[in-house]
């Protein structure tokens, strides 16, 4: 297989080479036609609402990893579903059965999928301290290659490089339904005893949490994706929804910096609300009295955010 | 784990909690089989949403171009499929020109199923070119859309058959969505009808009638738009029966008309399965109740 | 040293360019010229992907484990439908040019790959979509129980919007006007009310956190604070 590798290699610097060609061509086409559509200028100031936002909230996050850099006291709730993390993987090790851990089935594009490859990290370095197998099904080649680095660098960190094996993390196939068939098959075969989710599921969500379920595998699922919040609350035994699926990488971390930008997300949630009571009271306020002129600025307020 | 006391009752009614669960797919697999093999219909009623898409398309005056996006793969055919066909048929008799596209790869195939059997079959006088046009999938997501609302001969140059846009009657004059009187997308997720909302309809606001019909699970995410950017919204298998009411009550046909039904088929076994889960849902819980009164009473 | 330190200025720089060029009409369109970019690169790594896939199999084959049936058949599968699409093996002539084999059509249920889509691939999807069905019913039997008040109240809209989505909620409740004051207790309008107000401004509130969730944890990799991606120097 030594020559299987070598000339991926060789091949994978032909495609890096290849690539501006062909996307400079593709790029020029496409903002010819754009161009005769697109508003003119440096600034598009309809994202001006947009662009206040993103510094408020960007500055929030920034301004409260600063201040937990200073060592002030930083209080976070507690959540269930990564306090469990420890218990799970021990759970495994003491069973001598593996660990299985699902990223989605999104490619690196998605934050998500980021996302789950970074709790991925704390995972894969838990496993490694206790020994137990960690296994990493994957439908994204791209997402194969970066789960690998993140597990043998967790390996490292851990202090156990020797125990890192490639092959537990292997790509199967991009079609959605092939590769939770394929994921599904594995588990009733193998009977992992913990099972992560983490990352971006659609259908499929469902599929893996019942089968978890069947063989009795202790389930730890974390998707931002709304519509398959509900399948995960009801087939897991804990389910990190949307924002507590962004923060576990930072809560697990326990460091100070990324437990500050928990914090300044909070803070980015708290303006969002003082918004949404201001525009509420100021709808209710035009709504019961029309003379005060309250509809109209609910109006400017939403052509400013909304553009 | 019950404790055998002597008396059968309690300790039979805590042992249903933990019932095998091929006993419960083996139901519902009988719950969804027998009303299909059995022909069971059931009386649906349209609601408000499937009204108003039933009352978009008809606003909308005959003879209008509309296009009609399928964003949908083989997986969520049984659910939208009904829809579609319901759609096409409705927009055909009501004597609107179709332009069929898909964002999603495979959402072409199930265009050409419904011209095949829906489109020519009870339109068969229809001509490719002047009545209807199938442009096929394009790859880019929103991107497509992005594209389409300022420029539509720039993101698709031809037809599925490879003929230029211009050589259309019913395109060569489209240049925009702005030049659609109504769009509808028949979404599966992503990319679809929240696209739709976001990149067509916020460019040209009000230019075009927006409707859709979408799978169940997506319905939170779309009820927001609707009815301010989205006119009509046909959600899940329901929708689709609605509508198809309603479409069979201003367009009857006279063969074949079980292509037009598939949502009321669909329907029967919907009815069954419901009640089945509501009462696994009434059995769980008396079970649950039965082995804690069993745990009290000790 | 440099291991870490060139793939975070990458990041670092390529995320606040593109962040600032959502704002410019000059550079609105770089966003999706990257996403082309990785585009190409996603479809080259697809041969990384499939060489694991050959090398995984394979092994599992010769060392004959547990299920290295099915890794044949994937085996068998894989190279099936690479030969018909890639050789277009069996595909049909062209109408313009029926002399040159490449110019053919493999798409149509005529030509083998065509038909191994149309026949295998989609009702093996929708086969494994119409399983949920199944497990819907064993998850809410399962996780519908009455424990709590939160867990009475899941329960209490289960019910509603289940006999809501069927011809039942029309038989029980259809009978109630729909202007009288007892209009509200039939299940159209109270599955309208749950799923318009209540659902919505859950799924809204979520919809928030998640994308406050998206700008932080993207700060953090843009700014460098979660190196946990990175391989170790």
């Amino acid at each position: 297989m030594r020559w299987l590798r070598h000339d991926l290699r060789r091949m994978r610097w032909i495609a890096v080479a290849s690539v501006p060609a062909i996307v400079l061509a593709q790029t020029a086409a496409a903002q010819v036609a754009e161009s005769a559509a697109r508003p003119t200028g440096i600034f598009n100031s309809d994202r001006l609402g947009l662009l206040v936002a993103l510094v408020l909230i960007c500055g929030a996050v920034v301004g409260c990893i600063l201040l937990a850099r200073t060592g002030r006291p930083l209080k976070i709730r507690k959540l269930a579903a990564l306090e469990a993390v420890d218990e799970a993987v021990g759970r495994a090790t003491e069973m001598g059965r593996s660990v299985l851990f699902v990223p989605g089935i999104q490619d690196m594009t998605d934050i998500q999928t980021v996302a789950g490859v970074t709790v991925l990290g704390r995972v894969a370095r838990t496993a490694a301290e206790y020994d137990a197998r960690l296994e990493v099904p994957t439908s994204r080649s791209i997402v194969m290659t970066a789960a690998r680095e993140t597990v043998q660098a967790a390996h490292f960190a851990a202090g156990r490089p020797e125990t890192y094996n490639d092959n537990g993390i292997y790509y199967i196939t991009d079609e959605q339904f092939g590769y939770v068939a394929a994921v599904t098959g594995k588990m009733v075969r193998e009977k992992p005893a913990a099972c992560f989710y983490m990352g971006a599921f659609y259908a499929e969500s469902l599929l893996l949490a019942e089968n978890g379920n069947a063989i009795g595998a202790i389930q730890i699922a974390g998707t931002a994706e709304p519509s398959q919040l509900p399948f995960f609350v009801a087939a897991c035994d804990y389910t990190l929804i949307g924002e507590e699926f962004f923060a576990a990488s930072a809560y697990l971390s326990g460091e100070r910096d990324q437990l500050g930008s928990i914090k300044g997300q909070d803070i980015g949630k708290l303006m969002v609300a003082a918004v949404i009571v201001i525009g509420c009271a100021l709808a209710t306020v035009g709504a019961l009295f029309p003379a005060t002129g309250a509809t109209g600025a609910v109006d400017a307020l939403r052509s400013f955010l909304g553009g | 784990m019950h404790e055998h006391n002597g008396s059968g009752s309690p300790s039979f009614l805590a042992r249903l909690g933990g019932i095998d669960r091929r006993w419960i797919f083996l139901a519902m697999g009988l719950s969804i089989a027998l009303p299909i093999l059995l022909k069971l219909r059931f009386p649906e009623y349209p609601g408000p949403m499937a009204k108003a898409t039933f009352d978009a398309i008809e606003s909308v005056p005959e003879g209008s171009t509309v296009l009609v996006a399928f964003d949908y793969d083989p997986a969520s055919a049984a659910e939208l499929q009904p829809m579609a066909n319901a759609m096409v048929h409705h927009c055909a008799s009501r004597g609107h020109k179709i332009v069929f596209m898909a964002l999603w790869p495979l959402g072409r195939q199930l265009a050409d199923k419904a011209i095949e059997e829906v489109l020519l079959e009870f339109h068969p006088g229809l001509r490719y070119g002047t009545d209807y046009v199938q442009l096929g999938y394009q790859a880019g997501n929103e991107g497509v859309i992005k594209l389409m609302a300022t420029n539509v001969p720039e993101q698709y140059k031809t037809d599925t058959k490879g003929t230029p846009l211009a050589s259309l009657p019913l395109v060569a004059q489209i240049k925009s969505t702005a030049d659609f009187a109504l769009i509808a997308s028949i979404s599966a997720g992503y990319p679809g009808a929240k696209e739709w909302v976001q990149f067509a309809e916020s460019a040209n606001p009000e230019a075009f009638k927006l409707v859709c019909g979408s799978t169940g699970v997506q319905v939170s995410q779309l009820l927001p738009y609707y009815p301010k950017q989205l006119d009509g919204m046909l959600v899940a298998v329901k929708g689709a029966a609605e509508y198809e009411m309603l479409v069979e009550g201003k367009y009857p046909v006279e063969k074949n008309a079980e292509r037009l039904g598939q949502g009321r088929v669909r329907m029967g076994p919907q009815l069954v399965a419901h009640m089945l889960m509501i009462g696994l849902i009434i059995l769980g819980n008396i079970a649950m109740v039965a082995g804690r009164s069993r745990g009290g009473a000790r | 040293m440099l291991q870490r330190t060139i793939p975070i200025a990458i990041l670092s720089l390529s995320g606040i360019i593109l962040m600032l060029a959502y704002f410019s009409p000059l550079t609105t369109s770089w966003g999706e010229t990257v996403l082309g970019w990785f585009n190409v690169l996603a479809a080259v790594a697809f041969v990384l992907g499939a060489g694991n896939l050959l090398r995984v199999n394979l092994e599992r084959i010769s060392a004959q484990r547990s299920g290295w049936a099915y890794s044949a058949i994937t085996l068998v599968s894989f190279f099936a439908m690479l030969a018909f699409g890639l050789l277009k093996l069996g595909a049909v002539p062209s109408e313009k040019h029926p002399d040159k084999h490449f110019a053919g059509a493999y798409e149509g249920p005529t030509a083998p790959y065509g038909w191994m889509y149309e026949y295998v691939l989609s009702p093996l999807t929708a086969t494994m979509f119409a399983m949920l069905a199944f497990y819907v019913a064993s998850a809410a039997f399962r996780a519908f129980r009455a424990k709590n008040t939160e867990s009475i109240l899941l329960l209490g809209t289960a019910f509603i919007i289940l006999i809501a989505q069927t011809a039942a909620g029309m038989f029980l409740t259809g009978w109630i006007p729909q202007d009288s004051v007892f209009a509200f207790l039939r299940f159209d309008s109270m599955k309208i009310a749950i799923t318009e107000y209540i659902q919505t401004a859950g799924m809204r509130a979520i919809t928030i956190g998640i994308a406050l969730g998206v700008a932080a944890t993207s700060l953090r990799l843009i700014l460098g604070v979660d190196k946990s991606y990175l391989s170790k120097s």
